[in-house]
């Protein structure tokens, strides 16, 4: 038996798993991130992938990844930087080491590092020997050879012995941080239900790799990050894809309007696709297109014929999307659009995360068309930003554009599962059947909405189209009076669902030097920023716009309060220009940064910083 | 009239009028899709569905249209998008009759993505083609079926390019239904289109129509008073394939391919002679009947293919009924609670 090893009390703790594409990274991450929620830790993960499916072997290329940041706190984003870093082979070292802090904790498997496999990674020489990795806690395990070691007796092939290996590095892991293994053996035991063989060899991976952990000398002490104080309740682990596709179920289901979802695969966009297929049993017909194009026309069709109409994409989808927008825009039919950004232009960086398509989403369309833009901000509140979408579009006859991202999107965090009969009621403006002062273009004098008559209701034969229309009647017109009429009632009807959203809210003061303006998928880093200047006693808020076009009706007197105002984007500086185009009269600073990754606390402290020393 | 498993049928009997708009039809005088516009109002009332269950849908150009002379739920969309909206109505809502009116241009250039997809599918609807191998509404010029040479607005010394044959194109994308007529027989166009409507998949039918303006005549060698006889095979179900002024002459299968022959020569007799069965699932000989073209043969018309495979709307209504029966998430609460949750 080894001697008892030490305990450290972590506040909070970044832990990344690195290796090759095929190595297990994200589900060995994704197990670890269940049973740290299940022991009662708040947490945000966030997966790092390659867009190539399998690049080369042990290549930096082929380096997958899976961070997740948890702690007794409350947890606001995945981290930037790692405290410990399991990397399975040299390249995964090689393209992580970066990303961990000074003495951060290093497990690597050992076994990897032949000389092959340093050559590969593009080293020189050995970092396990030559002395560059002085400065880390370096944990030398040679994780492939004990994972074989431990399943020989086992008779399986050399293959599936590999493959466990990283459910050794879990289970090292798991000892590490005093984990109990009883939630990740019943995970496994449901998982490899049909394949007995599989499933006692990750069981016995599992627990040779806790027990490795304890014989070691080179552990030294171990950590424990107690439960975080959470509001009581439910909760699960959810992604922001999958957040958003319940958000629309759930929009649907209390709407009564059958979801439908006209879609083409796109990254990283395609798991509300392929989540959304999988609920047939509560109505969602999804139909997955032959092109973008087709994807948003078939949901106009669905909703010209009643359905909650959805398409999903990302930036390159959009654009090809833009003409039938403009379609939805003049028919004044609902239909929800989310965008999950990624780096642009063209087809960019897909698996990078950027906020580069606002103006796009604005303005990107021919005419002069408005349409609803909204941002969800976190994993988990991607579900009520998709039923706010489709609630708001539902109701007030407009394409609503949904802005989330690719980091929020992949990105997971504790969600606290709410009951559907709590969330506000949606109420489409259904005509009723065999009115006879039904008119295509006929409005609510109050959001100047029109009804909503579908193919098949009695007595309420119209037509609509791309072609301008009289008001009320709905007649084929180019009367030029009649054009202008329509153009600022379509723009004003956009503008009074601000009387429809909730106002402007702040992360700290009321008033103060600096007020820090974020929107969309930023929230988790620029809150993290704020409450650190906080602590060191700045007059610094934060104000985190969810609803863009419109904006919330306080904003300007929200900008008002503060001395300074910065506006802080993963773009070169649209919401800023747009702020500076809409609200004229404050004077924006902006922080912009455009490199396929999040924003890192030091870099916005620092910027806060400056400009609040500025005179 | 016409029994269909899902579309409702009219409580009471329909009427031309019941479908006549209160719109001004601002097609050229002499144009064809005043005639189409003619045999749809005889053809609806007898399909005779519930009113509010036909829907018509279009994209852009002369042909589009459509949606606004005829009084049923209608949707006038983007160019070359007709067929992708209306398999989102038609699968939103498997209880209406969808109708496309279309071009040769609208679904065949820009749209001719989606025309292969909704063939391929078989989704329940029924495409109108309007084939006058010209574009209309932008004036003159050529379009994905103009004939190889001839001059338009733009192919000045003659077009360039080899033009598709609608036939050829939907049964190549696995087409179920295809009938062909041309403007100026309204009987026959009343006829296919009561045929396709009958079609449970993606029907298609091509009309040979004239645009007086930009391609006046441009079906002559098909349409001519004095050529049709001979140039017409009118198809029917069951009947062998013979055409001409005087009924002599036939289609038989000769070697890889299809011949005219002459009834009473070399020994034919009306027992060598094809016998039309549009309902065969092989559409080799349907194939060959679409691509015929004169002077070597005459021009198939009537309803060439009518398949019965299974449609995109029949199979997911099955999957969705399937799926409410069988699965334990019942609504979005329980979708929340399941997999792995738990209490704090």
């Amino acid at each position: 038996m080894a001697e008892k090893k030490n305990i450290v009390e972590l506040e909070d703790v970044v832990v990344k798993f690195v290796g090759d594409s095929g190595d297990g990274m994200q589900l060995a991450g994704t197990l670890f991130s269940d049973s740290a929620a299940i022991a009662g830790n708040d947490l945000a993960t966030f997966p790092d992938f390659p867009a190539e499916i399998r690049a080369p072997q042990n290549t930096v290329a082929g380096v997958s990844g899976f961070q997740v940041h948890l702690g007794q706190r409350k947890i606001f984003t995945s981290g930037d930087m790692c405290d410990v870093l399991v990397a399975m082979n040299p390249a995964s070292l090689k393209a992580n080491l970066k990303w961990a802090k000074p003495g951060a904790t290093l497990i690597v498997d050992s076994a990897t590092f032949d000389e092959k496999g340093i050559e590969k990674a593009g080293y020189q020489t050995n970092p396990l020997e030559d002395g560059r990795l002085d400065s880390y806690n370096l944990i030398k395990a040679p994780i492939s050879l004990l994972t074989q070691e431990s399943l020989k007796d086992l008779n399986l092939d050399k293959r599936t012995a590999e493959r466990t290996k990283n459910i050794f590095a879990l289970g090292l892991l798991y000892f590490l941080f005093n984990r109990d293994l009883e939630v990740t053996l019943h995970f496994l035991e449901k998982k490899f239900k049909a394949k007995p063989g599989i499933l006692e060899a990750n069981r016995v991976a599992l627990k040779a790799g806790f027990n490795y952990a304890e014989t070691i000398e080179a552990i030294k002490s171990t950590f424990r990050v107690g439960p975080a104080k959470l509001e009581k309740g439910l909760y699960r682990n959810i992604t922001g894809n999958i957040a958003t596709a319940w958000g629309l179920l759930a929009a649907s289901e209390n709407s009564g309007r059958p979801l439908f979802l006209g879609s083409y695969p796109i990254t990283p966009a395609t798991e509300i696709l392929m989540e959304l297929a999988k609920h047939k049993s509560l109505g969602a017909k999804v139909f997955q297109a032959e092109d973008e194009i087709a994807g948003i026309c078939s949901a106009i069709g669905a909703s010209f014929a009643g359905s909650l109409a959805i398409t999903t994409t990302s930036g390159p989808g959009l654009s090809l999307k833009t003409e039938a927008i403009g379609l939805a825009v003049i028919t004044e039919l609902p239909l929800v659009i989310v965008n999950v950004q990624r780096a642009g232009p063209s087809t960019g960086m897909p698996t990078k995360s950027e906020q580069s398509d606002l103006m796009q989403a604005l303005f990107g369309r021919n005419g002069e068309c408005p349409a609803i833009v909204m941002a969800a901000s976190s994993p988990a509140n991607c579900f009520y930003y998709a039923y706010e979408a489709a609630k708001l579009s539902l109701e007030h006859m407009t394409p609503v554009i949904l802005l989330t991202d690719g980091y929020i999107g992949f990105g997971s965090e504790l969600f606290r599962i709410p009951d559907t009969k709590d969330l506000p009621s949606i109420k489409p403006p259904i005509a009723t059947p065999n009115d006879p002062n039904f008119k295509p273009y006929r409005r609510d004098e109050k959001t100047l909405v029109r009804q909503w008559a579908h193919p098949g209701m009695e007595g309420l034969r119209h037509r609509i189209g791309g072609l301008e229309k009289t008001n009320i009647d709905g007649n084929v017109s180019t009367d030029p009076l009649n054009h202008q009429l329509m153009v600022n009632i379509r723009a004003e009807k956009v503008n009074r669902v601000a009387d429809y959203i909730p106002l402007q809210e702040l992360e700290g003061e009321e008033s103060g030097d600096l007020l820090v303006v974020g929107w969309g998928g930023t929230e988790g880093q620029l809150l993290s920023a704020v409450h650190q200047m906080h602590e060191e006693g700045k007059k610094v808020s934060l104000a985190q716009f969810n609803y863009i076009m419109p904006l919330p009706k306080n904003t300007a007197e929200v900008f008002s309060r503060f001395k300074k105002i910065i506006v802080c984007e993963l773009n070169s500086g649209q919401f800023v220009n747009y702020l500076r185009m809409t609200l004229p009269d404050f004077r924006y600073h902006q922080f912009n940064k455009v490199q396929g990754l999040p924003f890192t606390l030091h870099e916005l402290t620092e910027a806060f910083n400056k400009l609040l020393e500025d005179k | 009239m016409l029994e269909n498993k899902r579309i409702q049928i009219s409580p009471v009997e329909l009427t031309k009028e019941d479908f006549v708009s209160d719109q001004m039809v601002k097609w050229c005088p002499g144009c064809g899709a005043h005639a189409i516009l003619a045999a749809v109002e005889n053809v609806f009332p007898r399909i005779g569905y519930r009113k509010e269950n036909f829907t018509f849908i279009s994209g852009i150009g002369c042909s589009s249209r459509f949606p606004y002379y005829v009084n049923t739920y209608g949707f006038h969309g983007i160019h070359g998008r007709a067929n992708p909206i209306a398999s989102g109505v038609k699968i939103a809502n498997p209880d209406l009759s969808v109708w496309i009116a279309t071009g040769d241009g609208d679904s065949m250039a820009i749209g001719g993505n989606h025309l292969i997809h909704i063939v391929r599918r078989n989704i329940d609807v029924n495409i109108l083609l309007f084939n006058n191998q010209i574009y209309g509404l932008t004036k003159g010029q050529y379009s994905p079926t103009t004939p190889m040479g001839k001059v338009t607005k733009t192919s000045p010394q003659g077009t360039i390019e080899h033009p598709f044959v609608a036939a050829g194109l939907v049964m190549g994308a696995q087409g179920t239904f295809f009938a062909r007529s041309t403007d100026n027989n309204v009987k026959l166009m009343t006829e296919v289109m009561y045929e396709a409507a009958k079609h449970d998949g993606t029907s298609v039918v091509e009309i040979l129509q004239n645009c007086v303006i930009f391609a006046d005549k441009t079906h002559k060698d098909i349409t001519g008073r004095e050529v049709r006889e001979e140039r017409q095979l009118i198809l029917k179900h069951g009947e062998p394939m013979i055409f001409g002024k005087n009924n002599d002459k036939g289609i038989i299968l000769k070697g890889t391919g299809l011949a005219v022959v002459t009834l009473g020569e070399d020994g034919i007799t009306e027992k060598d002679i094809l016998i039309h069965d549009q309902h065969s699932k092989d559409p080799a000989i349907h194939r060959m009947l679409g691509r015929m073209m004169p002077p070597e043969f005459p021009v198939a018309l009537g309803v060439i293919r009518s398949a019965a495979f299974e449609t995109y709307d029949d199979l997911l209504e099955d999957q969705i009924e399937f799926a409410k029966k069988d699965s334990k998430i019942q609504s979005v609460n329980d979708l929340l609670r399941s997999g792995d949750i738990w209490e704090i």
